[in-house]
């Protein structure tokens, strides 16, 4: 589903990413970890075909339509209530009986009750959860998540886990993380960047 | 009819965060009835329509700035934009749909302006307002694309003048001729041609601006 030989990514003359080797199947798991800078972003960013790759091989086996993305900022209207916006993207990725996927995972991630409430009005850890449900929304065959735990409390965080365990076997994922214990035994492989 | 439902979807989502926001078109509304007001005390008693005339595309241009300029606030606050690229939708959507909202504020601007331009100033005509909605899609078509250049830089508030205005001169020259010349038909013609001319390079080329 991915494969990158000698990828180079720089900003500038800042140099992000250098020399990655990438080989990523249908069912792959690859945990990427990282201190901050190390370009874990910047590199699932390449996967999801926002970024142009500097130098080297890059091949995407996967129609952008097909990837679910959970990047740092939830990329949600904030003006929108829940609804509204999982509403445009399901129209956007063409979801057949969109409304009852919705609501399905408004209800699993616990955001159902607050489905009428304007974005803004979210806690951290409730737009995260909402970010977990648009990346899901469309079942992508490719999974990018960036810190996927981040600001997620305890029932969130096991609502994730369950998410993960039950698509693990089914889809190919990506996931840069600062605490890589949690997703160890999903892991297939570990890209561990300086 | 995917595309069209795509552009509706993206469309209606900027008028619903402008109802719900309203940072965009009460702004523009202010600045446009600012600026004739102004313009009704700036100019010399006496002085000429066409004087006038002028003075009014210059309150349009530069409230369809404002309004430019707060285009891709939300996309650009919440990196929205990376979610809709992402999307399987055509590209060139995002960017029609963001011209029609820009569009139809511009047209809720000029509903006022031109009255208080007739009120301050001198009667409008039937030749007056084909220009300034010709003038319309022009302003939104490459209005869009350079805001959208433009939300990707830091120097978004700097950028975007200086990439609009200079492309926006055939605007006000056919906008002008327009409303003043004997002949508008020659310049309502230009004003149609550059629509469509730049509605057709815009709509090619935003896929580049919005990706690396």
């Amino acid at each position: 589903m991915i494969r990158a030989r000698a990828l180079e990514k720089r900003y500038g003359d800042k140099r992000i990413l250098r020399g990655i080797e990438l080989d990523v199947g249908a069912d792959d798991f690859l945990l990427v970890t990282g201190p901050n800078g190390s370009g874990k972003t910047t590199l699932l960013r390449l996967c999801a075909g926002l970024a142009a790759p500097t130098r080297g091989d890059f091949e995407l086996g996967v129609s952008r339509g097909r990837i679910g993305y959970v990047a740092h900022e939830p990329l949600v209207y904030r003006e929108l209530t829940a609804l509204e916006n999982l509403d445009l993207y399901g129209r956007l990725y063409r979801i057949s009986e969109r409304r009852e996927r919705i609501g399905m995972l408004l209800e699993r991630f616990g955001l159902w009750d607050a489905r009428h409430e304007r974005v803004a009005s979210y806690s951290r850890g409730m737009l995260q959860r909402l970010a977990l449900c648009r990346a899901f929304l469309h079942e992508p065959d490719l999974l990018l998540l960036d810190e996927p735990y981040s600001g997620l409390d305890g029932e969130g965080a096991l609502v994730l886990d369950r998410e993960l365990t039950e698509r693990a076997p089914r889809t190919a994922f990506v996931v840069a993380t600062h605490e890589p214990e949690r997703l160890r035994r999903h892991a297939t492989d570990l890209l561990a960047l300086a | 009819m995917n595309y069209l439902a795509d552009v509706g979807a993206l469309a209606r989502k900027d008028l619903l965060l402008e109802l719900r926001a309203r940072d965009t078109l009460p702004a523009m509304l202010l600045f446009v009835v600012s600026a004739l007001v102004v313009f009704h005390f700036v100019l010399p008693a006496g002085s000429s329509d066409l004087a006038a005339t002028g003075l009014l595309w210059v309150a349009l241009l530069f409230t369809a700035l404002l309004g430019l300029s707060r285009a891709f606030a939300a996309e650009r606050e919440q990196g929205v934009i990376d979610g809709l690229v992402l999307a399987p939708s055509d590209r060139s959507a995002i960017w029609l749909g963001k011209a029609l909202s820009i569009l139809a504020f511009l047209a809720l601007a000029e509903l006022i302006a031109l009255p208080a331009f007739a009120l301050f100033f001198r009667h409008i005509d039937g030749t007056l307002i084909g220009g300034v909605a010709l003038a319309d899609v022009g302003i939104a078509a490459v209005g869009t694309l350079l805001a959208a250049m433009a939300a990707a830089s830091r120097a978004r508030e700097l950028l975007l003048p200086l990439l609009f205005l200079p492309l926006a001169i055939p605007i006000v020259v056919g906008g002008v001729g327009a409303s003043v010349a004997d002949d508008p038909a020659r310049y309502l013609g230009l004003l149609g041609l550059y629509d469509a001319l730049f509605a057709i390079i815009c709509w090619a080329s935003f896929e580049y601006v919005v990706t690396e």
